[in-house]
């Protein structure tokens, strides 16, 4: 049977999303608090405060729908299922071919959706005002990351991401212009779609200038759980994708042995912490900005991905 | 025979239209008037399946003796007219079953159910038409009934004013349309599609066709700058015809549109496709940017419309240059998508507009800022609005995502393009696809959170009632349809394989016979997506979530008054509104889009005036396209005004002048 290993590494990969991500967030918040001179959580704070989370009770606004209620569990599982189809430590997974990168974004817009509907649904201003800008920062942000996927796919012929990965891991990319246009781009929609400094700040609480934030205000126990577990799925999904399209290095391809998938596995974890830290420092170097700036932001990450995309229909060699 | 079954459904309902005028005012003329409509509607919708499912069959062809005494009457059924003939009769049969609860709570139903049946087999029979005398008969008996529709409630000025500018745009379209059928019937006066398909059509003559088909079904399906009717009759209709407007009317526009550009005319040229994606790309930005700053519910829909409308002309305009290139196998893919998008527009637009039409009756608001918290008062209504707007709204696993899927698939196939000019433009145009894309899902949380969600801001909202059965049930078969669509795509496209091999030569590679259904346009290593797999990852690692947590963690819940950071406010006006949900966006893209400006007016300290926050939006094409036209007709209309107050022997100078001036004419001419 050849089915069961391919099972088992799909089966593998799905876990490993859901136990790294809270890692990888607790990770970022001891580098940053490093960096800033303070001994900081440790990097398992993140396991406990949803386990805590879990076993509390809910308050629910008494104005809550039943949207409210749901929303938490399908955004947890749109994320789970669009990490779960990004390629961390091995290629070719058992159902890569349900989903393409497209896909993978528009799933992550499902999400979005859902938790902008979630933040109007109490029907406080602090909800709305976080879902009217949530819904501005994606409106710039998720054509921008198309723009870089049809650059990404014009170049590997193909939006599969596995396709993507092997053609990136393949000699034959070379040094180009465009894919450091990409590159620059998709960090850049990373960090807005992550609600990171200088777009949004993940640790601020009762400020106007909150977007994420804003809007799980009124989210508490589990459903509160499930919110910041997907957050964490969420940027361990970005940083996956920057890491098997732009670092494919050691990338296991499909039917290879358990020694490649060790290695593979290795890599990962070596690219999350390399990832970690880069993505720290940079918090730490910046400052937010007013919230009327991030188009102007996002928009250079548009017009990035266009020039992109651009560059490549003018001449397949750039 | 399949077209005989839809001619004897068509007179059926031409027959309920007259017995209609009659019996409008009894008592139980609603009921039977909906009920025949949607028999009538199934019917033809079987037929019409039936004959699309036997592989498109050979077309079949009818001539009756009505029409012109030398001509008659052709009728014709083949693929893409039968796909037409699924998308009109499912929206009427949905309209009918609508028809039947909400057609209730009309006022003055002598004015909606004569012209309902009548503008149901206008539609009807717009599809089936073989020769230009019939098609255009048929339009503008499709126009007029839908005219006299958004008539019914004329004792508003607002209706009269959109009625009036339907008229006048829909007579201006059918003109565009005759000439368009003059240039192509040629020297030989050939009527007839079948003459008019085999003769050669020079260069010239096509691309004047060509823009004439765009000012003429451009202009009924909504085309950027000729949509100016559509956000004003489309919501003016009673909803189940706004749904069908919006949903159908609009898609018989787009038969118009492919029949005559890629099955009459010829070959399409490389720079003519340019035009169509400019256009598609335009309108679709433009659509759903004037759809954000709206705050009427149903105007938000027609707008949403105009955007759908250009995404599909994006991809028919792609299917045109990838023609032009002879590149067979994605023309086709551009053309299935192109098509696959109108039947789902159909779909979740139908529903949308049967949602507003459900909240109206509840409530009897259609602007969203005086609604809110409707999804207590009515579960089973804003349950299947939301499935209607996250269709819309392009979210995996529903049918609006794949169709778009497909759309940017096809704009990936498009660096093998020849032209410098196309090769610049597609990914343009992919990029305003993707911002209209991203802009629609906004709009779309904007008209369910502010409808639907939130605490009531008016009493009538607090008052509301769940919809009547019919209605419900006609939303639920719509909203069902869009998760069907979205999760077995492969059915629809393999069921539109005959449609783009009978216009392009080519279809896409079957789909219903790849394993767990997946979808593959080209090749499994290019792209894939598997909707059903989608679906059932979502909701088996949910559920697994919901287990997980229920069972091992806490199931505990208390109810308390919101949070809102400890200073939750009372009032319901406190809450975000439509306009100020869309206020980043105007920001970002107002100034642009239309010379947005704020104007505050800020009292000194000491006035207990309060301040004032106003905002000024231009609707530029309007206003630059629109008013100096208007001005220059009444300009001309006044100085005119005086030729009918001169006297006798003005009046014979004039005509002894205009002779000899037309003499002289004559004379110097020849």
């Amino acid at each position: 049977m050849v089915v069961i290993p391919d099972i088992l590494v799909q089966g593998a990969q799905m876990a490993l999303v859901l136990l790294l991500s809270p890692l990888l967030t607790g990770f970022v918040r001891k580098v940053k608090a490093r960096l800033l001179r303070s001994r900081g959580a440790s990097v398992f704070q993140p396991y406990r405060d949803l386990l805590r989370l879990m076993r509390k009770e809910v308050v629910l606004a008494e104005n809550a729908s039943w949207l409210f209620r749901v929303t938490p569990y399908m955004i947890f599982a749109a994320t789970w299922v669009a990490a779960a189809l990004v390629p961390t430590f091995a290629t070719g997974l058992m159902f890569s071919w349900t989903a393409d990168l497209i896909a993978i974004v528009a799933l992550l817009g499902s999400a979005r959706f859902f938790l902008a509907l979630a933040g109007m649904d109490v029907g406080t201003s602090f909800g709305g005002i976080g879902s009217s800008r949530e819904v501005m920062i994606a409106s710039l942000a998720e054509p921008a990351m198309l723009l870089i996927i049809f650059t990404l796919a014009l170049l590997a012929g193909a939006t599969q991401l596995s396709t993507i990965a092997a053609f990136m891991a393949s000699p034959e990319v070379g040094l180009r212009v465009s894919l450091g246009m990409a590159l620059v781009a998709l960090v850049m929609v990373a960090i807005a779609e992550n609600a990171r400094i200088p777009v949004d700040n993940p640790a601020t609480h009762l400020e106007l200038t909150m977007v994420h934030e804003a809007m799980v205000l009124e989210y508490s126990g589990r459903h509160l759980a499930m919110i910041e577990f997907s957050a964490s799925l969420k940027l361990l999904l970005y940083v996956s994708l920057i890491a098997c399209l732009f670092a494919p290095w050691n990338l296991a391809g499909s039917g290879a042995g358990p020694a490649s998938y060790a290695v593979g596995a290795g890599a990962y974890i070596g690219k999350l912490a390399a990832a970690g830290v880069l993505l720290a420092l940079f918090e730490t170097a910046t400052a937010k900005m007013r919230v009327f700036r991030v188009p102007q932001f996002l928009g250079a990450a548009l017009m990035l991905g266009l020039l992109a995309t651009l560059l490549l229909f003018v001449s397949r060699s750039l | 025979m399949a077209i005989a079954i839809l001619l004897w459904c068509i007179a059926a309902l031409i027959g309920t239209a007259v017995v209609a005028v009659a019996a409008a005012r009894s008592r139980h003329a609603m009921r039977t008037v909906y009920a025949l409509c949607f028999a009538a509607c199934g019917i033809a919708l079987s037929a019409a399946l039936f004959h699309l499912a036997a592989g498109g069959g050979a077309a079949q062809t009818l001539t009756l003796p009505l029409g012109l005494p030398w001509l008659g009457a052709w009728f014709r059924l083949d693929a893409l007219a039968a796909f037409f003939l699924v998308i009109v009769n499912l929206g009427g049969a949905a309209a009918s079953l609508y028809g039947l609860g909400y057609g209730r709570h009309e006022p003055a139903p002598h004015r909606v159910l004569p012209f309902f049946a009548a503008f149901l087999a206008g539609m009807n029979l717009v599809v089936l038409a073989d020769d230009a005398f019939t098609f255009l008969l048929s339009w503008e008996f499709m126009s007029l009934s839908s005219w006299a529709l958004v008539m019914t409630h004329h004792r508003e000025p607002s209706n009269l004013r959109a009625a009036y500018i339907y008229i006048v745009m829909a007579s201006f379209g059918t003109l565009a349309l005759s000439l368009a059928f003059g240039l192509l019937a040629g020297s030989y006066v050939q009527y007839g599609f079948e003459a008019i398909r085999a003769a050669e059509h020079e260069p010239l003559v096509a691309a004047f066709v060509l823009m004439l088909v765009l000012l003429g079904a451009g202009s009924k399906a909504g085309i950027v700058p000729l949509h100016v009717w559509l956000p004003l009759a489309h919501p003016a209709a009673p909803s189940h015809v706004s749904a069908l407007m919006s949903g159908v009317m609009t898609k018989v526009a787009v038969y118009g549109f492919v029949r005559i550009v890629f099955d009459l005319r010829g070959d399409p040229v490389w720079w003519e496709s340019m035009v169509v994606l400019g256009l598609g790309g335009g309108t679709a930005a433009l659509g759903i940017l004037h759809a954000l700053m709206e705050k009427d519910l149903k105007r938000l829909l027609a707008y949403s419309t105009i955007e759908n409308i250009g995404v599909i002309f994006v991809s028919l305009g792609l299917a045109m240059a990838f023609q032009a290139n002879a590149m067979q196998w994605a023309a086709a893919l551009a053309l299935t998508a192109a098509l696959f998008h109108a039947l789902n527009h159909s779909f979740f637009k139908s529903l949308l507009f049967f949602g507003a039409g459900a909240v109206l009756t509840a409530t009897g608001e259609r602007d969203m800022e005086k609604l809110g918290g409707l999804i207590h008062r009515m579960p089973a209504t804003s349950f299947l609005f939301l499935a209607g707007c996250m269709a819309i709204s392009a979210l995996p696993p529903l049918n609006g995502f794949v169709s778009e899927w497909l759309i940017f698939q096809a704009v990936l196939q498009s660096p093998d393009l020849l032209e410098w000019g196309l090769r610049i433009m597609v990914p343009a145009v992919g990029g305003l696809l993707a911002l209209s894309a991203a802009l629609a899902a906004a709009c779309f949380v904007k008209a369910f959170g502010v409808t639907f969600l939130g605490r009531p801001r008016t009493p009538a909202a607090e008052r509301a009632g769940e919809a009547d059965r019919f209605s419900i049930a006609a939303m639920a078969v719509l909203a069902a349809l869009c998760l069907l669509a979205g999760v077995l795509p492969g059915f629809v496209i393999d069921g539109l394989a005959p449609v783009t091999l009978a216009l392009i030569g080519e279809s896409m590679p079957v789909q219903a016979s790849l394993p767990w259904l997946t979808v593959v346009p080209i090749a499994e290593s290019r792209s894939s997506y598997n909707g059903l797999l989608v679906f059932l990852f979502i909701a088996v690692s949910a559920s697994l979530a919901v287990f997980v947590i229920h069972r091992f963690a806490s199931r505990a819940l208390r109810r308390a008054p919101a949070w809102d950071c400890g200073f939750p406010n009372s009032s319901p006006l406190t809450q975000y509104t439509a306009g100020g949900f869309a206020q980043p966006i105007r920001r970002v893209f107002g100034t642009l889009a239309f010379r947005a400006v704020e104007h505050v007016d800020m009292p000194p300290p000491g006035d207990t005036r309060p301040a004032r926050l106003t905002v000024e939006l231009h609707d530029l094409v309007w206003e630059w396209l629109y008013a100096p036209v208007e001005r220059a007709i009444g300009f001309a209309a006044v100085r005119l005004n005086h030729l009918q107050f001169l006297t006798i022997r003005q009046y014979l100078t004039l005509v002894f002048l205009a002779l000899v001036t037309l003499l002289l004419a004559l004379a110097i001419w020849s």
